[in-house]
């Protein structure tokens, strides 16, 4: 078993310096992947840097027509909070079907975010909404921010601070769960607004996508039966053991028309 | 009935223990001068092994010593044994090439045991096992179970072609005829998926060697201590049987992946005397994955022979069986003996033969897992019978309702004689319950919420109380499989009854108790059962196969009868009356047509306080021992009816209903039968909607070696189960019990299955039906 070093810095300055110039340190923001893939000997980290104490980092704020989570807010915070329940339902309940309740009660949307798992729920929501992640040192917009396969915009030493999320006029998601992991085999979020329609794909590629075509029948006629229509190609969607390419590619669309049912 | 005797819900007496964490498993158990072993395991399927270089390793922090393959051999340790000897029909005895308790020229899977590392920590023993450096030359893996006997590899050089054994049963010639002459032949191609066991306590082991009295002991989480005990003793390690004890104590699950004898608990005690010092392994769940004996894996066509009025004629079964590596304890009997002995189903089909090709492949053993070839049998016969009615236009009620055997006692063509049961009954009963004339109504009603419905069927038989010690000999057990019991009064008139079967689960504590309490006319609570000491308990043969009350609750009620015949004795002397005028009743002895009465507890004392006594005619004490050995198989059987609804977009089947309609014989405990039946449907709906083993048909690698990839059934992927029970006693056991832990297992994958196909109108569709695979088959319908 490898020695592990905890830091608990007291400030957002002092946990990015702890982390520039050490490739072995991490964020420990919630730690339910972090700490799993530590466990199986999946990641090497020797420094964990607890974000946990940091102040303002955790709650919820409406702000004109805009609801702005702190990155350090919990999944179960969010699941339960009255604005978002108000504001933009589909969150809520994305929040809430996140993992299980041990993992929501403790795993924040930060960490989920800057961790990227390309089957995980929220990077559907910050991409199906057009959110604005904020860091210490900028603000990212949805689509700049999800780069890969575990990968995003973020820097060596920047930190997350805070999610800011445009409440649409409707939105919706639904997740096909694999039925081992129950993570997203495929995961849709849709959802209509100033910024017109957005529709975010989970669980199907390497990274969280918009599905254009499903985007381009939604804006033309916002319903169930329109996004059920549209064919999508399988090329660059996974195939692994739990499915094919081309059933996720059937699925899109499926769970896309069920969304905007949701959405209501 | 009294409110804690035979019949009653009592509620079980070891939930207690479980529930709040008092438990007391096999990792709970720490020695003096404790160490820990791991496993240094193969990470290629097949691999020559060139050397192992242990050097760096050895001088790691808190390691104790480190043992290769070599090293074992060195000590002329040979390898694990086969209890059961099969032979191939051109007369020759199977292939059984040597199962090394650590690899020693060669790896035969992932997961196979190269070395141990035994160190004064688990985490010491762990960094040092990964530091082991192992030099191996990758071989070819053969992994498909369908094309192994062709594959250009060889597992093992004693059986070039991968086979083990090709195995014939029953009349071929005669059912050749009723093929050639049938009215119409259905046919079908199926795989039975192979399922990882997934006990919740992974296997785990601590041995121990005592220099002072030159013995051992082994804490194992097992499923049979004595037999453990015997095959490790007499036949691998040369150890005296009196100068070992095992002990198997509170063990989470086992499903028959815990009745084998394994190589890591055989390296512990190999080792403990070399170290001496003792020495814990616990699984891991990955570990667990790798190196439990996984279930079934066979690829199967069968024919059924039918006159024009649905009357089967001749069913002809070919059957290739993956036994994995390696030949586990009882692999070579699973698919055949008892597989093809189960053949005819509830059914009069008056010829059936079948022929099973056993192959070796590099992926983990295989051997009996809940139910043991039975659920084998049982998708093989219910999925033919439900593919025959479609085939013929009948209602797959009726089908079955025209072949059904309904005169006992009955003799099978595939060897076994069903001593009694009501086939029709429990389907009747099954009917009802699941409202199978409103079937059609809620197919339409489904269909305008644009569902599919379906309804599938599944009538079930199965063998089990194993065994008639004679009949298994017979038949190439290398093993009796009798039972026994003691039971001992103490002063008190207190009880404690040993037996040599294992609660891993079952609850025999509380089943045990009733029957003991009952016969007794005591309360349950003066009983205590105890199990799982090779110390306490003077025999046993442990628990598998459905087998425990009807073979163990037998010994223990023989054991109870010569207990009430001997307290009639001393309660007669201290009446004062002759011994043929006592009687025996809740708990009372009695002087006949008297009130003349003494009661148990009195007896009991007057045995151990002898000072009024028959000492010229009678022992002292009251403590009597049985071994039962039942002279023929129990038949529980039954009906289950599954109901599905599915989403035509998604392929995702929803169970909307599920029924079970079971013939036990007669009940001990209903709630505990109930939790029994609901265990058994939940594995046997895991096996055909969720679960499966998964290798990498090149590398040989296990894809599904996690829970985040190998799907276990969760509550909300099952319904409300509607169970229900029909007696009819067996006849030839003093309980009339037949037996009821594999039923559920067995039973439901067939239902399931009828009903999801009956639902896409297709014929098959391969376990797991997962929702792709759903689609795909609603894709191909058009």
């Amino acid at each position: 078993m490898q020695a592990i070093q905890l830091h608990q810095p007291a400030s957002l300055a002092d946990a990015a310096k702890l982390r520039s110039g050490n490739d072995d340190a991490r964020f420990l923001a919630g730690g339910q992947s972090l700490l799993a893939a530590m466990k199986l000997g999946l990641n090497s980290a020797t420094d964990l840097i607890n974000l946990a104490a940091l102040p303002d980092l955790a709650g919820i704020k409406v702000d004109g027509n805009r609801i702005v989570i702190g990155a350090m807010t919990r999944h179960a915070d969010v699941a339960a909070n009255a604005d978002v329940k108000r504001l933009i339902p589909a969150l809520a309940v994305l929040a809430g079907s996140i993992g299980d309740r041990q993992v929501r009660n403790v795993g924040t949307l930060g960490g989920s975010i800057a961790n990227a798992d390309p089957a995980s729920d929220y990077p559907a929501a910050v991409v199906g909404l057009g959110a604005t992640v904020r860091t210490n040192q900028r603000e990212i917009a949805a689509d700049a921010f999800f780069t890969g396969l575990y990968e995003t915009a973020l820097q060596n030493g920047e930190i997350i601070t805070a999610v800011s999320f445009p409440v649409p006029e409707k939105a919706g998601y639904v997740k096909f769960k694999a039925p081992a992991s129950r993570f997203a085999l495929v995961g849709v979020f849709v959802s209509k607004g100033t910024g017109g329609v957005r529709v975010a794909v989970t669980g199907a590629a390497g990274s969280v996508f918009r599905a254009a075509g499903v985007e381009a029948a939604l804006a033309g006629n916002w319903s169930a039966a329109a996004a059920k229509a549209v064919k999508l190609s399988a090329d660059n969607l996974n195939s692994d053991l739990h499915a094919t390419a081309e059933y996720r590619a059937h699925l899109i669309p499926v769970l896309a028309s069920r969304a905007v049912t949701a959405a209501g | 009935m009294k409110a804690d005797g035979i019949g009653a819900r009592v509620t079980r007496k070891e939930d207690h223990r479980f529930l709040t964490g008092n438990g007391q498993y096999t990792d709970d158990i720490s020695l003096p001068r404790q160490t820990y072993a791991a496993f240094v395991r193969s990470p290629h399927a097949h691999a020559k092994i060139n050397g192992v270089d242990s050097a760096s390793a050895a001088a790691m922090p808190g390691v104790v010593a480190i043992f290769t393959g070599k090293d074992i051999a060195a000590s002329g340790i040979g390898g694990l044994p086969c209890g059961w000897l099969i032979h191939s029909k051109d007369g020759t005895p199977m292939k059984e090439p040597p199962h090394h308790i650590l690899a020693v020229d060669k790896a035969r899977y992932v997961g196979d045991q190269v070395a141990v590392v035994i160190a004064e920590t688990l985490e010491q023993a762990r960094a040092a096992a990964e530091a082991v450096s192992v030099d191996y030359d990758v071989l070819p893996a053969v992994v498909d179970t369908a094309t192994a006997s062709k594959a250009k590899a060889s597992v093992h050089d004693a059986a070039a072609d991968n086979v083990c054994y090709v195995w014939g049963h029953g009349d071929a010639a005669a059912v050749d005829k009723a093929i050639a002459s049938a009215h119409h032949v259905s046919s079908l191609d199926i795989v039975n998926n192979r399922l990882a066991p997934n006990a919740i306590e992974p296997r785990a082991a601590n041995a121990a060697y005592d220099k002072s009295s030159d013995s051992y002991t082994l804490y194992v989480s097992n499923q049979n201590p004595h037999v453990e005990r015997l095959l490790m003793c007499a036949f691998v390690l040369g150890i005296p049987e009196h100068k070992m004890r095992v002990i198997a104590p509170d063990v989470g699950g086992g499903f028959g992946s815990k009745i084998f004898l394994y190589a890591e608990e055989t390296v512990l005690v190999w080792a403990s005397k070399r170290v001496g010092r003792p020495i814990k392994w616990t699984a891991d769940r990955m570990e667990a994955f790798l190196s439990d004996a996984h279930g079934r894996d066979h690829v199967t066509n069968v024919q059924l022979a039918m006159d024009a009025n649905g009357k089967f004629t001749g069913m002809k079964v070919t059957t290739t069986a993956n036994v994995g590596a390696y030949l586990s304890t009882f692999a070579s009997s699973v698919p055949t003996i008892l597989y093809a002995t189960l053949l005819a189903g509830q059914y009069t089909t008056p010829a059936i033969y079948a022929e099973v090709t056993a192959v070796f492949t590099n992926t983990s053993p295989v051997d009996a897992y809940r139910g043991a070839g039975r659920p084998e049998a049982t998708y093989v016969v219910e999925r033919i019978v439900e593919t025959a009615a479609r085939d013929m236009k009948l209602d797959p009620a009726e089908i079955r309702r025209r072949n059904f055997i309904t005169t006992f006692p009955y003799a099978t063509p595939v060897g076994l004689t069903y001593d009694i049961g009501d086939y029709p009954a429990c389907l009747d009963k099954a009917l009802k319950l699941a409202d199978y004339a409103g079937f059609p109504a809620r197919q339409a009603e489904a269909k305008t919420r644009g569902k599919l419905r379906g309804i599938g069927l599944s009538s079930y038989i199965e063998a089990c109380g194993l065994a008639p010690s004679n009949v298994a000999g017979a038949l190439g057990a290398r093993a009796g499989l009798f039972e026994a019991g003691e039971v001992r009064v103490h002063p008190t008139g207190k009880v404690t009854v040993f037996t040599g079967s294992h609660s891993h689960g079952q609850g025999h504590e509380t089943t045990f108790a009733q029957v003991v309490a009952d016969k007794l006319g005591i309360p349950i609570d003066d009983v205590d059962i105890q199990h799982g000491d090779t110390g306490k308990v003077l025999f046993g043969m442990g628990t598998y196969g459905s087998r425990s009350l009807a073979v163990g609750g037998s010994a223990i009620f023989k054991a109870v009868d010569k207990v009430i015949a001997k307290g009639k004795k001393i309660a007669a002397h201290l009446l004062e009356a002759a011994d043929t005028d006592i009687e025996f009743k809740d708990g009372v002895f009695k002087v006949a047509g008297t009130d003349k009465n003494v009661p148990f507890a009195n007896v009991a004392l007057t045995a151990y306080v002898p000072h009024n006594y028959p000492l010229d005619k009678l022992e002292p004490g009251l403590n009597e021992n049985a071994f039962y050995d039942p002279t023929n198989f129990t038949y529980p059987a039954g009906t289950h009816i599954c109901e599905v609804e599915v989403d035509p977009d998604t392929g995702k089947t929803q169970i909307v209903n599920f029924t079970a309609v079971d013939d036990f014989g007669n009940i001990i405990n209903p709630m505990i039968v109930e939790g029994q039946v609901h265990g058994g449907l939940a594995q046997g709906i895991g096996q055909a909607l969720l679960e499966g083993c998964v290798y990498d048909s090149e590398s040989g690698q296990l894809l599904t070696a996690t829970y985040m990839d190998y799907a276990m059934p969760r509550a909300d992927d099952l319904p409300n189960f509607q169970v229900a029970t029909h007696v009819t006693p067996c006849t030839h056991n003093p309980l009339g019990v037949k037996g009821c832990g594999e039923a559920g297992a067995i039973g439901s994958p067939a239902a399931l299955m009828n009903a999801i196909t009956h639902a896409v109108g297709v014929k098959d569709i391969a376990m797991p039906a997962t929702s792709e695979r759903v689609w795909r088959a609603l894709q191909g319908r058009a």
